[in-house]
């Protein structure tokens, strides 16, 4: 099972933070990999919120596929962040690790923010399919204000590689998964969190029902819900799919993901004839756990929720400015360890748990009560 | 030749025993010669006879053996072809001293002789292929443990539980958000289609006709307990022919899917009786084709259409009633299913979903697609040649037909193409539980693709002790002589069979069927919504089937 470490603050904060709560819930994993992706920049990235950033990794011929390509379609180049590396044993280098912040061809600004996060996600899927073949270039995320990193590894000794505990690098929101491999391949596009278009979710456990959904999301004929190398992919997509594609609020994607399986419970909320219609309707994507679910929207809203079943750990604990979201209670003791931890809240079958935009408010919405 | 006039002949003209499919075996020795097995005999198959026989016998204290030749009654087997055993045991079951039973002859030849008249072998039952089925090669290999932890059958709640009806895609639903909550928004004015929540096993087509009232009722009976007592959603069709004008008009329409095929028989009844019912029914089945028979019509011989079924079906007495093989008002695939598909929605005000019935072949695909455009097809039913069927043509059960796995797989496959497979339920049929394992077929069809699962034989078989197997014993559907009283209409046979004690065992099997199919989703870590298309969980011991349904092989 994999290890989950998210921290959402006012204040910008390293995310070696969430990679040493991650340390404490090392018993028993092999460390077969960390996934780091950061919202709401500090650092050299605060000034450029509002320029898009590709994150990867790369080979030299890879990178210059990139520059091609990106001067080919007319993106300037305004950063680049490229971490020094600090030799770890057991961690192999590849060549080029990068976070670079682009100018959009035609201003971002001029245009409707949704086609130009269609035109950045094309850009990323272009990149990816120029470079997957021979692995040459890896593409993460491309999207304002969100930085991604991702090695095979040993988390904390993958932190230390890239220098995180440097405090250059820092975020209001970092989501760290420390990924313990089961079925799938170790491979970097298997590597949660997983990003898309402002989405982004963590989970650990194993979808049962990853085949079924992944066949539906391949079927909605949107270009991004593609990939899927790990089957945790598909939360990250469904969240996508439900919010942004539907427009629906936030809480129905629980509604999405775990329906109320009993006609009394659905009787006795207030929206019942919409659920009734969305649980035939979006019945491909419900999931069938183990898992619990981490994730942020694109206004920075942090959310955790787990299987009907609750089958797997997760806990939410923190102070107002600072809340910590992860699988196992010894991390959010190192996070925040200043919090009253009677406060702490472990989402069951039915709640769905939101923190507000800088750590302001948490929310914690029971589906029976909706 | 000249013929041998004037020669008696001898028995080389006749058949031996040994070319008929079943060769009676019978104890001199234990028959006490009551005559019963030769009255039970549906096809008359046994007399009785006398024959003349040397007997060595002793009398007095001292052994002195002596011989004598006496007459002694006896049974002996027909040979004509048209009184062939079939196998059926009646025979077996009547004795009081098991002196007598047919034992089945692999190397028959039958079907060489059974043309008498010019006329091909017509039986019932299905199709003569005992071997063992892809359903049944098919293994559950996705086994959760440790990475996943399984579920509990036992503990864990589960809902099996399927659609059936025309699903909405997630974009044209008429929700929109206010206050953060989504509300039904009544001024899109957005058709939204019937749809209904089944358990994923129903009890397909078998006619009131067909089928003897005991044989029907007791299914119905069984259907409607399941429903109201047991809370399992399990419907069933009617078949060809109408339904009981009470049940028409009863609260209990709603657990029945009313079929209409190409001969419309029953469909005055049902029509008088639309504005008198209280309930809608589940769903209306417009059947075009069936799988044991592909390519026929509907066929309910002369000797099954007594005073009920006359009634029921608005047709005079003791008449073959043949249901042509196609729609005779309809001469495309736009008039057969598109009209008629509306034309059905609309009798019942767009309430009650509306689906077709194929036999399994390789053109289902182009069925498919029609419908998946036409917003008011609820589903599309397809039946493999391992169906059933109460009377064909022998040829069209044994060699007509597309089996069943690959057809669903395919039409499966091609609606996640689209994106629509959550749209149009398929159900699958033909074959389920051939070698009793209900649950783990059905499971397998719905990890391939299919909704719902529709079983036939399988019920005969478990509810009513129904002879029918793949080694053609019994098969005498079409006659009229049901030796269980399933098939028939002659009071003298149903009365074998007590319709309280059908509905007893379809609850049970439905029941059981429940707990299986929870036995092989909890292992696999599903509980919430049935596997549908969850084909990472099947496996195949033969890799060019693997490879045709897109599943892994393993052995």
């Amino acid at each position: 099972m994999c290890r989950l470490a998210a921290i959402t603050s006012n204040d910008y904060f390293s995310p070696m933070e969430a990679i040493l709560a991650l340390e404490t819930m090392k018993e028993g994993h092999d460390g077969s990999g960390l996934g780091l992706t950061l919202k709401d920049l500090g650092g050299e990235f605060e000034k450029l919120k509002q320029y898009p950033i590709l994150s990867g990794v790369g080979s030299k011929k890879g990178i210059e596929m990139l520059d091609n390509y990106m001067k080919r379609k007319g993106f300037k180049l305004i950063h680049n962040w490229s971490p020094s590396l600090h030799p770890v044993k057991g961690i192999q280098a590849r060549e080029y690790y990068f976070a670079r912040a682009y100018d959009v061809p035609g201003s971002c600004a001029e245009r409707k923010f949704a086609d130009c996060e269609d035109m950045l996600m094309k850009t990323r899927l272009e990149l990816r399919a120029l470079g997957e073949p021979d692995q040459s270039l890896f593409v993460y995320s491309f999207y304002p204000d969100v930085l991604t990193i991702k090695e095979v590894g040993d988390p904390l000794d993958v932190g230390r590689f890239f220098g995180l505990d440097s405090g250059k690098i820092t975020s209001r929101i970092c989501l760290a998964q420390g990924r313990q491999n089961t079925n799938y391949a170790i491979y970097l596009y298997a590597c949660h969190p997983f990003f898309l278009q402002g989405y982004c979710t963590m989970t650990n456990g194993e979808n049962t029902a990853f085949v079924p959904i992944r066949e539906y999301l391949s079927g909605r004929g949107f270009p991004g819900y593609m990939g899927y190398n790990s089957d945790s992919e598909v939360f990250a997509h469904i969240l996508h799919y439900t919010v942004r594609q539907l427009g629906m609020p936030l809480r129905y994607y629980k509604d999405v993901i775990t329906p109320l399986m009993k006609e009394s419970e659905i009787a006795q909320r207030s929206d019942a004839d919409a659920l009734r219609l969305m649980r035939q309707s979006l019945r491909p994507l419900c999931i069938d756990g183990p898992n619990c679910v981490i994730g942020f929207t694109p206004d920075g809203t942090c959310f955790m929720t787990q299987d009907a079943k609750k089958l797997r750990p997760g806990v939410v604990g923190g102070v107002k400015g600072k809340y910590a979201l992860m699988s196992e209670e010894c991390g959010v003791d190192s996070a925040i360890p200043q919090r009253d931890r009677s406060t702490d809240i472990f989402p069951m079958k039915y709640d769905f748990v939101t923190i507000s935009p800088r750590a302001q408010e948490v929310k914690i919405w029971n589906q029976l009560q909706g | 030749m000249e013929p041998a006039a004037g020669v008696t002949l001898d028995n080389n003209h006749r058949l031996t025993p040994k070319e008929l499919q079943y060769i009676i075996r019978w104890n001199s020795d234990r028959c006490k010669r009551c005559g019963r097995c030769t009255a039970a005999c549906p096809v008359k198959a046994i007399e009785p006879t006398v024959r003349v026989q040397r007997m060595t016998f002793s009398e007095g204290p001292i052994p002195k053996p002596g011989a004598q030749r006496r007459v002694v009654h006896a049974i002996s087997q027909v040979t004509d072809p048209e009184r062939a055993c079939v196998g059926c045991a009646t025979c077996t079951l009547v004795c009081p001293n098991e002196a007598i039973e047919p034992e089945l002859n692999e190397r028959n030849k039958l079907l060489h002789y059974k043309n008498k008249g010019g006329d091909g072998y017509k039986r019932g039952g299905r199709r003569n292929d005992p071997s063992i089925s892809v359903l049944d090669r098919l293994k559950f290999t996705r086994i959760s443990m440790l990475t996943d932890p399984a579920l509990d059958a036992g503990r864990h709640e589960f809902r099996v539980r399927s659609l059936l009806g025309r699903v909405l895609p997630p974009e044209e639903l008429p929700l929109k958000a206010v206050d953060g909550k989504l509300i039904v928004d009544s001024a899109a004015d957005k058709f939204i289609p019937p749809v209904r929540e089944i358990f994923p096993i129903m009890i397909g087509s078998m006619s009131v006709g067909a089928l003897s009232p005991p044989m029907w009722e007791g299914l119905a009976m069984g259907v409607a307990y399941l429903n109201e007592v047991e809370g399992l959603p399990v419907v069933m069709a009617s078949g060809e022919g109408g339904m009981p004008p009470r049940l028409l008009r009863s609260r209990y329409l709603k657990y029945f899917i009313i079929q209409i095929a190409s001969g419309y028989f029953g469909w005055d009844e049902i029509v008088r009786a639309l504005p008198h019912m209280v309930e809608d029914p589940a769903a209306i089945e417009i059947k075009y084709g069936q799988g044991a028979k592909p390519g026929d019509g509907g066929l309910l011989m002369a000797q099954k259409v007594l005073k009920l079924i006359s009634g029921i079906r608005g047709v005079p007495q003791f008449v073959d009633l043949a249901s042509p093989p196609t729609h005779q008002t309809k001469y495309s695939i736009e008039e057969a299913v598109a009209k008629m598909i509306q034309s059905m929605s609309m009798a019942w005000g767009f309430r009650v979903p509306v689906y077709p019935k194929i036999s399994g072949t390789k053109t289902a695909r182009a069925v498919l697609n029609n419908l998946a455009r036409n917003p008011y097809a609820a589903a599309l039913s397809i039946d493999g040649e391992d169906g059933g069927t109460g009377a064909a043509y022998n040829v069209s059960m044994d060699k007509m037909g597309h089996p069943i796995a690959s057809n669903l797989r395919e039409c499966y496959l091609d609606l996640v193409k689209q994106g629509k497979q959550n749209e149009l339920p398929l159900i699958a049929a033909g074959g389920v539980g051939k070698r009793g394992n209900l649950a783990a077929n059905a499971a397998a069809l719905i990890m391939l693709g299919a909704s719902v699962v529709s079983i036939g034989k399988y019920i005969m078989q478990a509810a009513a002790d129904c002879f029918g197997d793949e080694h053609n014993r019994c098969n005498l559907c079409n006659t009229g002589k049901c030796p269980r009283g399933i098939t028939t209409q002659d009071p003298k046979l149903y009365r074998r069979l007590d319709a309280d004690k059908v509905a007893l065992r379809t609850v049970e099997v439905f029941k059981a069927a429940n707990v299986e199919l929870k036995k092989i989703f909890a292992p696999m870590g599903r509980s919430t919504e049935l596997p549908i298309g969850m084909s990472d969980g099947l496996s195949i011991d033969d890799k060019a089937m693997a490879e045709r349904l897109g599943i892994t092989y393993a052995c």
